[in-house]
């Protein structure tokens, strides 16, 4: 039973989630040749540069969400949690006075245990994730602001903290090749996260409970048990993109982080992944969060008003949707 | 079983998110949370009570209004209250806000409008109930308040204009990062900027103003893009403090300290460094303590019936690094 669940799934996402990818690149690539030519500042290695660290920390959340989206759940609080675990990171760093590789640890722990609480929350207590995460959302931004004391918090002490996101090891390793760390951290994480989605179990129950919880809980899967476990992932990820905004900003902002949420989530729709669960990667995932900071970028480059930014990049959902939704007619 | 679960944790939810809300609403005030302080007010037959509905409460900006507003209401021994929406857009949670605070029966109200078309049926009923109305930060577009406390943003802006003029040599490119497109805030200080440039420096070409809603991440981006638009740009005026730290961290980010003058707006930890070590040639500050101590102190006295003037400008000041560390500058900043 489980082996033959296993093996339709495997088949269902052979072909869809490919040729998905294989349109968003096409987007990805038409759009970067399109604003070339558009304007010639756009291709050049300081701007490309200037593109990848402007999609690290939305494009970290967008790998998180990734895997609850597969599950086909949600997730509205990796904005504020994002927050929480920046300021968290602030408390151990900076009032605490604690290493700095304690205060990224313990950035990435807020990050999952507001992601166990979700995932207890909507799996044990079964309260549907919208709500469940809605709430969480509410209760990170304000106990971020409480822990704060609605107070940014500074990382002036520590130089070694700014440089997790603008240092570079890699032009470092290779002088002139000055990529920020933030992007290597981005590009770490998403092979990391492909890796877990596509090789390992979490990845293949993932997708089973996505396709079809109740099969998969009668094919003896603990779903309860995974479910927590791939929001607590999530959690991981926010508590990542935590670490990164802070470090680039050098502070813990408690006000920030509203609204990032839905950003990420866009991110992974364009991608390709279907909101009603089952079915996504996290290439996609990449390349829809590339897209997103493409379009900005280079819409702000040739001077396009901030309102019509806006919209644009409203009806490049909705295209992505759609064309997810022929696709699948098709098939 | 499964529904006793729900309900507990709903009940939960709804407590946690309860205590939340009181916090933030009693953070300004010096009273107890619990007992109303109108009540408490009319007990002892002395002591007013005057909410202070603010635009937010987690900026800077708003915890020093907050406590110039707690410096005079400790010297006048009055009990105030300061509380303020999350975001500049919740229009209709601040008027619940106006709305709570009126139904307290207060002395006077200092209130500073998000949209002052819209908050115009309260301040009605509050003129009916003969309670005092003072505007502050920004203007109520109507005759009800007896006074308005605020900074003059355009003429503030104008005077971060000069600045700029005279510090790029009076010709070439530069930008602006705003926070907003539709807060009086917002378009008095791009105004004020804008207008002045072009009628004082016609050399002088802003070639782009972009708005990214005061989000430090955001404001660097846009900041970034902008440089990479316009290479020969000269400066970037940033209207608010977390459009002002982004164009600091982007000119830091691309390396171009000392290529780029950057010119900001209000104060903050950040802003201050960047100014002391260069990173910014100057910033604009509003006297957000003094706003909060004005409005308190108009309050009061209108609400005892003496004469207040329409108009109380609470003032602002041009920082930058000769004159950072003088008293009555440091007076007026905030960290």
């Amino acid at each position: 039973m489980k082996a033959a669940t296993a093996e339709i799934q495997k088949k269902r996402f052979a072909v869809n989630p490919r040729l998905q990818q294989f349109l968003a690149f096409g987007s990805l690539i038409l759009l970067v040749i399109f604003f070339s030519f558009a304007s010639g500042n756009f291709f050049n290695f300081s701007n490309i540069v200037g593109i990848l660290l402007s999609t690290a920390v939305i494009g970290v959340l967008a790998l998180g969400v990734t895997f609850v989206i597969v599950t086909g759940g949600i997730d509205l609080s990796v904005g504020t949690v994002m927050t929480l675990s920046a300021v968290m990171t602030g408390v151990f760093i900076t009032i605490w006075g604690l290493p700095v590789w304690v205060g990224i640890i313990g950035g990435l722990l807020t990050g999952a245990l507001c992601g166990f609480v979700s995932g207890f929350t909507i799996a044990r207590l079964g309260i549907p994730p919208f709500i469940a995460t809605l709430a969480m959302m509410m209760i990170a931004k304000g106990l971020a602001l409480v822990i704060s004391g609605t107070k940014p918090i500074y990382f002036t002490d520590d130089e070694v903290f700014m440089e997790i996101s603008l240092g570079s090891v890699l032009g470092d390793l290779i002088p002139g090749f000055n990529i920020p760390n933030a992007v290597l951290v981005f590009f770490l994480a998403a092979v990391i996260g492909s890796l877990l989605l596509a090789r390992t179990i979490v990845g293949r129950y993932n997708f089973a409970i996505g396709s079809n919880e109740e099969a998969t809980r009668l094919s003896g899967v603990n779903v309860r048990k995974w479910k927590i476990i791939i929001y607590m992932i999530t959690g991981v990820f926010t508590g990542l993109a935590g670490v990164l905004m802070a470090s680039r900003l050098n502070s813990a902002q408690p006000s920030l982080g509203m609204g990032y949420e839905l950003e990420a989530i866009a991110a992974v729709v364009i991608g390709g992944t279907s909101l009603n669960g089952g079915k996504g990667t996290i290439v996609g995932t990449v390349i829809g969060a590339l897209i997103m900071s493409v379009l900005t970028n280079g819409l702000r480059i040739m001077s396009v008003p901030q309102e019509w930014q806006t919209v644009v990049v409203g009806f490049v959902i909705l295209l992505a949707v759609y064309a997810d939704i022929l696709r699948r007619r098709k098939a | 079983m499964r529904k006793g679960w729900l309900m507990m944790v709903l009940a939960l939810v709804l407590v946690i998110s309860a205590c939340g809300s009181n916090n933030n609403g009693n953070k300004g005030s010096s009273s107890s949370p619990s007992a109303s302080p109108s009540a408490e007010a009319k007990v002892d037959g002395k002591k007013m009570y005057i909410p202070i509905i603010s635009k937010g409460f987690q900026h800077q900006f708003w915890q020093a209004v907050k406590a110039g507003a707690e410096k005079a209401a400790a010297e006048l021994n009055v009990e105030i209250t300061f509380e303020g929406p999350e975001t500049e857009s919740q229009v209709d949670k601040q008027l619940e806000m106006l709305q709570v605070g009126l139904d307290k029966k207060p002395s006077a109200i200092g209130f500073a409008a998000l949209d002052s078309q819209a908050s115009i049926p309260l301040l009605k009923k509050a003129q009916d109930a003969g309670i005092p109305i003072i505007a502050f930060d920004s203007g109520v577009e109507s005759n009800i308040p007896v006074t308005t406390v605020a900074t003059n943003n355009a003429v503030a802006a104008a005077m971060a204009a000069d600045k700029m003029g005279t510090l790029i040599g009076g010709e070439g490119e530069i930008a602006v990062i705003a926070h907003d497109q539709t807060s009086r805030t917002g378009i008095d200080r791009r105004d004020g900027f804008v207008n002045r440039i072009k009628e004082k420096y016609p050399n002088v070409k802003i070639v782009d103003i972009q708005y990214a809603g005061g989000d430090h991440l955001k404001s660097t981006d846009a900041a970034k893009a902008i440089m990479q638009a316009y290479p020969n740009l000269k400066g970037i005026f940033g209207t608010n403090e977390g459009s002002a730290i982004g164009v600091i961290n982007a000119v830091a980010e691309t390396k171009k300290e000392g290529k780029i003058i950057v010119i900001g707006f209000d104060s903050g930890k950040a802003q201050i460094d960047a100014v002391k070590n260069g990173l910014m040639a100057g910033a604009v500050s509003q006297n957000p303590v003094g706003i909060g101590y004005e409005t308190v102190r108009a309050a009061v006295a209108a609400a005892k019936g003496q004469d207040v003037d329409p108009v109380i400008d609470s003032g602002f000041v041009w920082y930058d690094k000769t004159n950072i560390d003088n008293e009555d500058v440091k007076a007026v900043l905030y960290e």
